[in-house]
């Protein structure tokens, strides 16, 4: 193997310029993959950091998956009903302490209890219509990322202040209000109370920013009249891994509908499976172009290296020794293809990296989310290889098939 | 065949019976027909002939670059019809070395690396043991200030004389000559002719060379003389 790798590298080192030409596409192919799956990948890490970071990992509803059964169906096997209508209940999550404690005996992770409705914020003769959430301080602080968006005032206000508000600062801006004012919020049932803004934050996200404000969970129950009730019960775990575990077992032995992050953004993470595909297609396809470039110069090789082809077979080199050397030589240029490409590619991505966007609008993104992987080098390298070994074959087995006897009376 | 070409059974190297070899083609043109005739050891055996009379179809044959449309080849007594190519391949290796009209060297390489190269491939020396064989073996030939030159850089009698060192890098026990002094002045020659009679009387080694030239060929002890692919005399000289 040593003898036909030092007859392979002697080739296309004799021919130079189109070993640096062919090794340069192999190495751009490489280098603008790794950089392309680095930024992509940074990408969908990215989001789905911001994604996870805001959202709770498991969320219990006060929902069933299916209607619940009327007791005249629990008692019958074959019972028809006409005109029935199912029981006017009031919504929510019943005995929430309770429901609480008996989850934090075996979740691992913090939990925050939630009362979320409509109401509309009144200020200066202007309305804006909100979400509300009643929240445990304390406990919402655990669970989401509120506190590291608050712009002004202090979220853990909202513990020492029983009608404390932390509203979005768009929705203050729109309203003219400030940090200390007063304003009011309308319940639908007409049910109206006076709020003191003790906090603002900035999301970046407008429809939070505009419409979203927390309470104290007492003052809102009180609002919207659901004494004791809550509607939701986010989860933030400690191993992200067992979010779907956590929302069956939670399910089962509450009976409300419990929703993974993964159960929730389900049709975010096929989106990313087939961006994924057609990123590794786009990355074949370039490799594929620089294969053709090494198709190329072995082929040149394989043609003007005919008389030598004929001279090792009278020395004695088998067929599969002729076809391992033009095999090699692919090769040759694959491995430096891929070297090059692979500092190219971090080089490119390290470059990527640094540069810095300063937006003003609401999404907020400072620089190019890039995320470095061995496993894309692996992929690209192997691609790359996969493809030079291919390039090499087809004009390899042509060399290998070439009758002696000819070419030795061609010359002659 | 008289029965002074005839050599002794023990010592037979190389034989062929009715040895045919026919390009397939519209007409399908003859090359060489119906060649039968033993070769021994230490023989220096001249295939002399008109132009197109097969003398150097008859030697890729012997060779084993080609195969035969029918008779039959022993080498050693191996009978090499059925044997598949990558056995042929390393027959060629074991046993015979080529030397063709043009020198046919590896141009990248020295004149020692091109000695070296079968002896590489075969894989039975060390590495120190095969520079040291190809650099007696170029010695030999006169070329011990030539071991790092390109074949570029030697003239045509230099070349066939490195050719020649390589052709005897793994021993063979066959030597098979395509008008080995064809492209070269007298001179160059005389030096290629006497290296290969050489050869054959301190290596034993057997040469079986096609040539034009009658001068060279009536100083070889045997002649095999074809006339239209087929044997017109085999003689001792």
């Amino acid at each position: 193997m040593v003898l036909l790798l030092r007859i392979a590298s002697t080739h296309i080192r004799n021919r130079m310029r189109q070993t640096v030409v062919s090794t340069l596409g192999v190495a751009l192919g490489v280098g603008f993959s790794v950089a392309m799956a680095s930024l992509m990948e940074g990408s969908q890490r990215d989001f789905m950091a911001t994604l996870i970071d805001a959202i709770p990992h498991v969320e219990i509803l006060d929902e069933q998956r299916s209607p619940a059964e009327q007791p005249a169906s629990l008692v019958y096997d074959a019972v028809a009903y006409s005109g029935l209508r199912p029981k006017e209940d009031l919504r929510g999550i019943r005995n929430p302490v309770e429901a609480l404690a008996s989850l934090r005996d075996w979740v691992d992770g913090n939990m925050a209890q939630r009362l979320t409705g409509q109401a509309v914020l009144r200020y200066s003769g202007q309305d804006l219509g909100m979400t509300l959430i009643g929240v445990v301080p304390r406990s919402e602080l655990a669970v989401s990322k509120i506190g590291k968006d608050m712009r002004s005032g202090s979220f853990r206000d909202l513990d020492v202040t029983s009608n404390g508000l932390v509203l979005g600062n768009k929705a203050a801006t729109r309203l003219g209000a400030e940090l200390g004012d007063t304003v009011t919020l309308t319940s639908a049932n007409g049910v109206a109370k006076r709020f003191k803004i003790v906090g603002m934050f900035h999301t970046g996200v407008t429809s939070s920013d505009e419409g979203l404000a927390y309470a104290p969970l007492k003052a809102v129950q009180i609002l919207l009249e659901k004494p004791d009730v809550i509607n939701t019960i986010a989860i933030k775990l400690a191993d992200i891994g067992l979010a779907n575990d956590v929302a069956a077992r939670a399910e089962r032995q509450l009976g409300y509908k419990a929703v993974s992050w993964e159960e929730a953004n389900e049709g975010l993470m096929e989106a990313f499976f087939v961006r994924n595909i057609i990123m590794y297609t786009v990355v074949g396809a370039i490799l594929v172009v620089a294969g053709f470039g090494i198709f190329n110069i072995v082929s040149t090789i394989v043609h003007e290296k005919a008389r030598d082809i004929a001279i090792l077979k009278s020395l004695g080199f088998p067929e599969h020794d002729i076809q391992q050397i033009f095999v090699l030589e692919g090769l040759v240029i694959g491995v430096l293809g891929a070297i090059a490409g692979s500092i190219l590619g971090f080089a490119l991505s390290s470059y990527l990296a640094t540069i810095r966007f300063e937006f003003t609008t609401d999404v907020e993104m400072t620089q190019l989310p890039i995320h470095f992987s061995s496993l894309h080098y692996v992929i690209a390298c192997l691609l790359a290889l996969f493809s030079s070994g291919i390039a090499g074959f087809i004009p390899a087995r042509k060399a290998a098939r070439l009758n002696p006897v000819d070419i030795i009376r061609g010359a002659t | 065949m008289s029965l002074a070409s005839i050599p002794d059974p023990n010592s037979v190297l190389l034989e062929t019976r009715n040895l045919t070899r026919i390009l397939p083609a519209v007409v399908p043109v003859t090359l060489v027909e119906d060649v039968s005739f033993q070769v021994g050891q230490s023989e220096f055996i001249a295939i002399t002939g008109p132009s197109g009379s097969g003398k150097s179809s008859l030697l890729y044959l012997l060779g084993l670059l080609d195969r035969p449309t029918r008779g039959r080849i022993f080498i050693d007594g191996l009978e090499t019809e059925n044997l598949s190519s990558t056995d042929l391949a390393q027959l060629r290796l074991q046993k015979i070395g080529f030397v063709f009209q043009f020198h046919f060297l590896l141009p990248e390489f020295t004149a020692l690396d091109n000695v070296m190269i079968p002896m590489q491939k075969l894989g039975k020396l060390t590495s120190g043991e095969q520079r040291d064989r190809a650099e007696g073996l170029l010695s030999d030939l006169g070329l011990e200030d030539f071991l790092h030159r390109r074949p570029a850089q030697l003239s045509g009698g230099q070349r066939q004389r490195v050719a020649v060192a390589r052709a005897l890098a793994n021993a063979p026990d066959l030597i098979l000559a395509d008008e080995p002094t064809g492209s070269l002045d007298s001179k160059a020659t005389e030096q290629v002719f006497e290296s290969l009679q050489k050869i054959v009387e301190t290596q034993k080694t057997t040469i079986v060379a096609v040539t034009h030239d009658m001068d060279l060929a009536a100083r070889m002890e045997r002649r095999i003389h074809l006339v239209d692919g087929r044997i017109d005399y085999d003689r001792k000289q």
